[in-house]
């Protein structure tokens, strides 16, 4: 990374930390390498990068993937006995694992917010609007959150009668954004009628609050959780800035409840993620709900020159 | 709202490119100037952009286009493309198979005597894909051309390769010993328009479906 790149990240990122300070969210930092065995406990899949290093007794150290586990992992180390609710943010490098042609780097700068010990809707409510604001204080515009249930296509897999070994293929291929084999493998299954009808419909619900009166009463309890988080962030005053999906999923395994995903229309990919992990910091000696956002900061800075290249070719 | 919702459109050229003008003429775009002029890449005031159907994914993932129809052979190809797939469109029916040549089991034989055996491809994932999944160590060889070439040549021992009608195979004296997978035209979406340009996307996909299941 050289100057002219180095200057404009560090601005956005200056923009950032100032608006999670002010909001109280204090900004922390861990070692770049974790035990695998710390981020395993966090998440079987966490273990970013696929590069393995080894310590002098032989035990496995990994990069880490995201900047949640770690924090968790800090949290029931040092804040045993702290007041709640935690804010905390950082500013770091995460590490995943990259296959051919994709547009991503095997290291990436996150810049991030989480809110310990506060439960939803108002812990959800409180993070969104903080990352919509300073998306906007870093320059970008046209930014949106979207939101969905991370649970909930699991919970209605099991309360349509899938058995559970079907359930992760059906998952998967969800997660793959795959909706002709998503319909396909539930025929397969020999689910049909209403079952088949709210199977296939829910991961294309999406849009303003009003598609929330329009699903199913199976999906009740994530619907009104939804509802309760849109009353909270249009009293923010963002309502207008999310967007609820039905058909989110987000890839890693510890969320529980409602997840993120923040886009910028200028880009064709999501600039950040996030949401509700409130198992993840039990396994950490200290049992508390919790919620985060993480963004992209190389993303955040993309969007930000195609947003401005976008205004240059209209105005022309 | 313009018949194609404000939303660019990533068309593939080639064997798919005739049905997927005549869905957007379905439409109602006028798509005459498409089919005329073959070396204009970009028709910005129809919102359609044509290209070779392996880049169809490329350009929606990149959000290059906002949707875009390609064979879903290039799509198990292409593996982890962030994309869409919102709907099978029936047409551009073709099937991945395994062929050999007529007469001889070469591939069986290999297998039996040397315990691997080889296929020239222009697919080498769907082509390990289905032999790792069906137990059989395989060399894969990737050709970028006409792959009939290969086993009576000796390169390979047999080929994966799409057929349509299978006259290729038999001008060739090929035979075709398994089908791997039937593959047909799949309108694809980039995530990031499926969210923020919803309701278009859905406008369209609805018009489309009333179009393909007349």
């Amino acid at each position: 990374m050289l100057p002219d790149e180095m200057r404009e990240l560090r601005a956005i990122s200056d923009r950032l930390r100032a608006v999670f300070e002010g909001a109280g969210y204090g900004e922390v930092w861990t070692p770049t390498v974790e035990y695998e065995e710390v981020l395993e406990r966090g998440d079987q899949r966490a273990a970013g990068a696929g590069l393995r290093l080894f310590d002098g007794s032989g035990r496995v150290l990994v990069l880490r993937f995201d900047m949640t586990i770690p924090i968790a992992r800090l949290v029931g180390a040092r804040y045993r006995d702290a007041a709640v609710p935690i804010r905390l943010s950082y500013f770091a490098h995460s590490y995943r694992a990259v296959s051919r042609g994709q547009v991503q780097a095997r290291e990436f700068l996150q810049a991030g917010i989480e809110l310990i010990g506060a439960p939803g809707p108002e812990g959800e409510a409180e993070v969104v609007a903080l990352v919509i604001e300073a998306l906007g204080q870093a320059g970008l515009e046209e930014h949106r959150v979207g939101i969905g249930d991370g649970d909930l296509y699991r919970s209605l897999l099991a309360d349509c009668g899938v058995p559970e070994e079907d359930r992760m293929p059906l998952l998967e291929t969800l997660a793959r954004r795959d909706l002709v084999g998503l319909g396909a493998q539930l025929r397969d299954l020999g689910i049909d009628g209403a079952d088949l009808e709210l199977l296939t419909s829910l991961p294309t619900m999406r849009g303003p609050a009003e598609i929330l009166d329009r699903v199913d009463p199976r999906a009740g309890r994530a619907i009104e959780n939804l509802r309760a988080l849109d009353a909270l962030l249009n009293e923010r005053g963002v309502g207008d800035r999310v967007l609820f999906d039905l058909g989110l999923v987000r890839e890693l395994g510890y969320y529980s409840g409602a997840v993120f995903e923040v886009y910028d229309p200028a880009v064709g990919y999501a600039i950040g993620g996030g949401g509700r992990y409130d198992k993840l910091l039990g396994r950490f000696g200290r049992d508390l709900p919790a919620c985060g956002i993480a963004l992209d900061l190389q993303r955040i800075h993309a969007a930000g020159a195609a947003e401005e290249r976008l205004d240059r070719e209209s105005s022309k | 709202m313009s018949p194609n919702e404000g939303l660019t459109i990533a068309v593939p050229r080639g064997a798919l490119m005739g049905e997927t003008l005549d869905l957007l003429e379905g439409l109602g775009l006028n798509v005459s100037e498409v089919r005329s002029n073959q070396r204009k890449l970009l028709f910005a005031e129809l919102g359609i952009v044509t290209m070779r159907p392996s880049d169809v994914p490329t350009y929606v993932e990149h959000g290059a286009a906002d949707i875009g129809i390609t064979g879903k052979d290039v799509l198990l190809e292409d593996g982890e493309r962030e994309v869409y797939e919102l709907l099978d469109l029936g047409f551009g029916r073709c099937r991945m198979i395994v062929a050999e040549r007529d007469g001889e089991d070469t591939i069986a034989e290999s297998l039996r005597r040397l315990g691997t055996f080889t296929v020239a491809t222009k697919y080498p994932r769907i082509a390990l894909d289905h032999f790792t999944a069906t137990g059989r160590p395989v060399g894969i060889v990737e050709v970028k051309g006409s792959v009939e070439l290969a086993p009576l040549t000796g390169l390979a021992d047999g080929i994966v390769d799409l057929t349509a009608s299978g006259r290729t195979l038999v001008e060739n004296r090929l035979v075709e010993r398994e089908e791997i997978v039937v593959c047909t035209a799949r309108l694809i979406a980039n995530p990031v328009a499926h969210k923020l340009k919803a309701a278009a996307i859905d406008s369209l996909l609805a018009r489309i479906g009333e179009l393909i299941s007349r």
